[in-house]
């Protein structure tokens, strides 16, 4: 029982902390229709920044984590105006080799600046230790962090799907020419909605630092999790990304712990097999034709 | 019937000079730099499999980033048979060709119902995890280590497989100059026009009566058993196989060099590939992220500039050349 | 009574709670070219995609020369002879006119796994794509590529690939679509050769093309057939008219009538 309780909370705080990144290239790449490979680049960048706020000049942890945030969108903004923009119109291949290559350029980058070890973020004292939670003893930090991102993915959700913006961003991802004919600002549109992502993920990131540490790979070694999300999610509502977000945290999370020999495994075999089942993503409807 | 233009894809089939004037230059190395055929060996291997890449995404326009899984079954199962006492050279670079071809026939049907991100997604995945799978079955693999102690017998008798790569160099270049005209024969018959017809327009093709995914199986089958092809000439030139071969980072390789020699005309790899190893090789004494960063702004800059890498330049300096002095 | 070409009968499909077709029966012989009419919105593109197997029919039956196709892939129903045209050109965008058109030439002639042989030395298949090209006076245009050509020409290429595939049935949606008026004379040539054994069904607004070219109207209005027969009765009826000709299309084709009386 408690290692069922530890399985799930475990792989549910896992779970969220990718949702948070792995919302932010929906995002992108549902307005943009943009394979961003490069989009676990922006989360580690937010993670580096946020250490070095703390590290070097000593901010405290509820300044730096915000600071990282709006650092990497503003960051997100410059990368979209001078690069991404040249890749809408572009083949899928185009947009792959592209953001493998920024990925690449980041990676040295970053290997250059900071060395090619890990960095570990030294967390306050209040958010270190266990707390219990009736059914077994938690880690404070993996708490508070599944909250910060339902409170997010919750407001993100609303934005969407129930203001007049959600709406509008959904009617430019429809049909950008109309939506320009109608007066909406789509380049500014675009810019801000790709801000947006990369402040997600930055703040994903930052959140998921004490679990997957920084490192220069971090963009190449996460990947393929962010991807998994986004590629079951389909077409992205953020329900359907929440739901497999957290399925695929769970996954991860009992397969290593249940079948260490294999756990790295079932996580691919899942994502082999949704992925061939279902194309368009779990929660999409079956195509007629 | 007016003569086809020399640039359509219905003049692939003409001897082009280049071809003829790479396999001199192959062959001049050989006398010329007798130190370094190791690593041209290694050169050589990489261009068999960027070319069958390039049939894989170049003419049929499947994306996929798990190509090594072909080449790392074909580099494994030479090994096996070698160490299973089954040393003849050439027939045991057929048998890794045919595990390959059957391995892509048996998945091909699954993989190829997708596109764009999730062909991505289920290619790559699949890449890993057969890594990972290789990784933990250190009986066959030898894990970490690799599998080494593998000898073959002369080839065809005759050549003996000596120390510093001579033998293999020639053994290598004479398989990629037969497989280079028979991807060739492939890529300009009908069958190749098809592929190019599916990568612009799969639907439409569809609609004009084709089944598509017969065509995309076929072609995946011929790259796989290719790139089986090099795997195994990989084993028999280093005597050893390791992981490496099954790794994410050499089907990324893989296509890297495709894009900086040029995707689509089977010529790229002739380009590609040597240029990046070699620039790789002779700055291994760098840090390897100098590396990284380089490919990246290549990488960036090629598709961008929209050349169609190294090959692209060089056909429109040529074009540049012919009509000045016409 | 010969064999119908192409034989729907009761033909429904709907999306959720809209029905887009709806009940929809409809006979096509060799030789005729029959216009489908009808206001935006009526249905008359899905009723294609459903003849041509592109959307699957929630009830009805297809037959194609007495033979049951209604569940037939797209793929088989164009090896048997129901082709279609596209209202938004769908061709092979970096490819030139001719090799365009040699793909539908070499799919028909069932060259797809030729392996060995070069397809530019396939004579047979080059001369018939050659053939095609002139058949629709594109010469001029045969060596460059499709997206670099004015539209009103790659319409006729998207003719020529129809034609190459040996059609019985040719289904043309509105091909007049967006050529500009200078361009349409080389439309109506090209719809002028087209065999005179094969049946021809032709979507299309521009009442000119109709009168022309039809020997039969249908008119589908929200997804239900309202009447076919012969041009001039069709666009006499005072329904039609109403719904869709409107006082000046009726002048319009009684305009057209008169020139070519």
């Amino acid at each position: 029982m408690s290692a069922v309780a530890f399985i799930l909370l475990y792989g549910l705080s896992y779970g969220l902390v990718l949702c948070l990144i792995a919302l932010g290239l929906v995002v992108t790449m549902g307005l943009m229709r943009v394979i961003n490979l490069a989009h676990g680049a922006f989360a580690a960048i937010g993670g580096y920044v946020a250490i070095s706020l703390m590290q070097q000049l000593g901010w405290p942890y509820v300044l730096a984590v915000p600071a990282a945030v709006l650092a990497v969108a503003a960051l997100g903004v410059v990368a979209e105006r001078l690069l991404y923009v040249h890749l809408y119109q572009r083949s899928d291949l185009d947009q792959v080799l592209v953001t493998i290559g920024v990925n690449f350029v980041v990676i040295a980058v970053l290997s250059m600046w900071f060395g090619p070890n890990i960095v570990r973020m030294e967390l306050p004292s209040y958010l270190k230790g266990n707390i219990d939670l009736g059914i077994r003893e938690f880690e404070i930090y993996r708490v508070v962090a599944a909250a910060v991102c339902l409170v997010v993915i919750g407001a993100l959700w609303w934005i969407f799907e129930r203001t007049s913006t959600g709406a509008r961003l959904r009617a430019a991802v429809d049909n950008r020419g109309m939506a320009q004919a109608m007066g909406m600002n789509v380049p500014l549109l675009f810019s801000a909605t790709f801000a947006l992502g990369c402040g997600l993920a930055a703040l994903g990131g930052v959140l998921a630092a004490p679990m997957l540490p920084i490192e220069p790979m971090w963009p190449l070694k996460y990947l393929v999790l962010v991807l998994v999300i986004v590629a079951l999610a389909g077409h992205g509502q953020v329900s359907a990304s929440v739901a497999v977000a957290v399925i695929v945290g769970i996954v991860e999370t009992a397969g290593r712990y249940l079948f260490p020999q294999f756990g790295g495994f079932t996580i691919y075999v899942l994502l082999i097999g949704l992925m061939v089942w279902r194309p368009d993503g779990l929660l999409a409807r079956r195509r007629t034709a | 019937m007016t003569p086809l233009p020399r640039d359509s894809i219905l003049s692939r089939h003409h001897w082009r000079l280049g071809e003829l004037l790479w396999l001199g230059a192959a062959v001049a190395c050989y006398f010329a730099f007798p130190e370094y055929l190791a690593l041209g060996t290694s050169v050589l291997v990489m261009v068999l499999l960027v070319q069958s890449y390039d049939l894989l995404l170049g003419f049929a326009g499947v994306l996929s980033l798990g190509h090594a899984v072909f080449f790392g079954l074909g580099a494994f199962v030479a090994g096996w048979l070698a160490l299973a006492g089954w040393t003849e050279p050439v027939s045991v670079v057929l048998a890794a060709a045919v595990a390959a071809a059957v391995l892509a026939a048996l998945i091909g049907p699954f993989l190829l119902r997708l596109t764009g991100l999730p062909l991505l997604m289920v290619t790559l995945a699949f890449g890993v995890l057969v890594f990972e799978a290789a990784h933990k079955a250190t009986g066959i693999t030898g894990g970490d280590d690799g599998l080494s102690g593998i000898q073959f017998k002369p080839i065809f008798g005759i050549f003996e497989w000596g120390l510093g790569g001579a033998t293999s160099y020639l053994y290598v270049l004479a398989w990629l100059a037969v497989l280079f005209l028979l991807m060739k024969r492939v890529a300009a018959s009908p069958f190749g026009v098809m592929l190019q017809g599916i990568r612009e327009n799969p639907a439409r093709m569809r609609l004009i009566g084709n089944r598509v995914l017969p065509h995309l199986t076929l072609a995946y089958v011929i790259s796989g058993a290719v790139a089986g092809v090099a795997g195994a000439l990989f084993t028999q030139a280093n005597a050893f196989v390791g992981l490496g071969v099954l790794s994410l980072d050499t089907s990324v390789d893989v296509l890297v060099m495709l894009v900086l020699g040029g995707i689509g005309s089977l010529y790229g790899a002739l380009i590609g590939a040597p240029a990046y190893m070699l620039l790789k090789h002779f700055s291994s004494q760098w840090n390897p992220f100098y590396w990284m960063l380089i490919i990246g702004v290549l990488l960036i800059a090629v598709v961008l500039l929209g050349r169609g890498g190294l090959l692209g330049m060089l056909q429109w300096a040529a074009r540049g050349f012919r009509r000045g002095r016409a | 009574m010969k064999v119908a070409a192409l034989e729907a009968s009761g033909l429904c499909k709907h999306f959720g709670a809209l029905h887009v077709t709806q009940d929809v029966s409809l006979s096509l012989h060799s030789g005729t070219r029959t216009a489908l009419i009808g206001p935006n919105g009526a249905g008359k593109t899905t009723l294609v995609n459903l003849l041509t197997g592109v959307l699957k029919p929630d009830a009805g039956r297809l037959c194609l020369f007495g033979e049951e196709v209604t569940r037939a892939s797209a793929a088989v129903r164009t090896r048997k002879g129901l082709v279609r045209t596209f209202q938004i050109s769908s061709l092979f965008a970096q490819l030139t006119v001719f090799e365009n058109v040699y793909i539908a030439v070499a799919q028909a002639a069932g060259r797809g796994f030729s392996l060995w042989r070069p397809a530019g030395r396939q004579r047979d298949l080059l001369e018939r794509t050659e053939r095609l090209v002139e058949q629709m006076k594109l010469q001029p245009d045969m060596h460059r590529k499709v997206t670099e050509i004015a539209y009103g020409r790659q319409r006729l290429v998207e003719i020529a690939i129809a034609l190459a595939l040996q059609p019985r049935v040719l289904l043309l949606d509105e091909p007049a679509a967006g050529i500009p008026s200078n361009e349409l004379d080389l439309l109506h040539g090209a719809i002028g050769t087209l065999p005179a054994d094969i049946a021809v069904l032709m979507i299309e607004h521009d009442m000119e093309m109709v009168r022309r070219f039809a020997s039969e109207v249908a008119v589908l209005v929200n997804g239900a057939l309202l009447m076919s027969g012969k041009p001039c009765d069709v666009m006499a009826h005072p329904q039609v008219q109403a719904v869709y000709l409107g006082v000046a299309g009726k002048a319009r084709f009684d305009a057209g009538a008169a020139a070519y009386a």
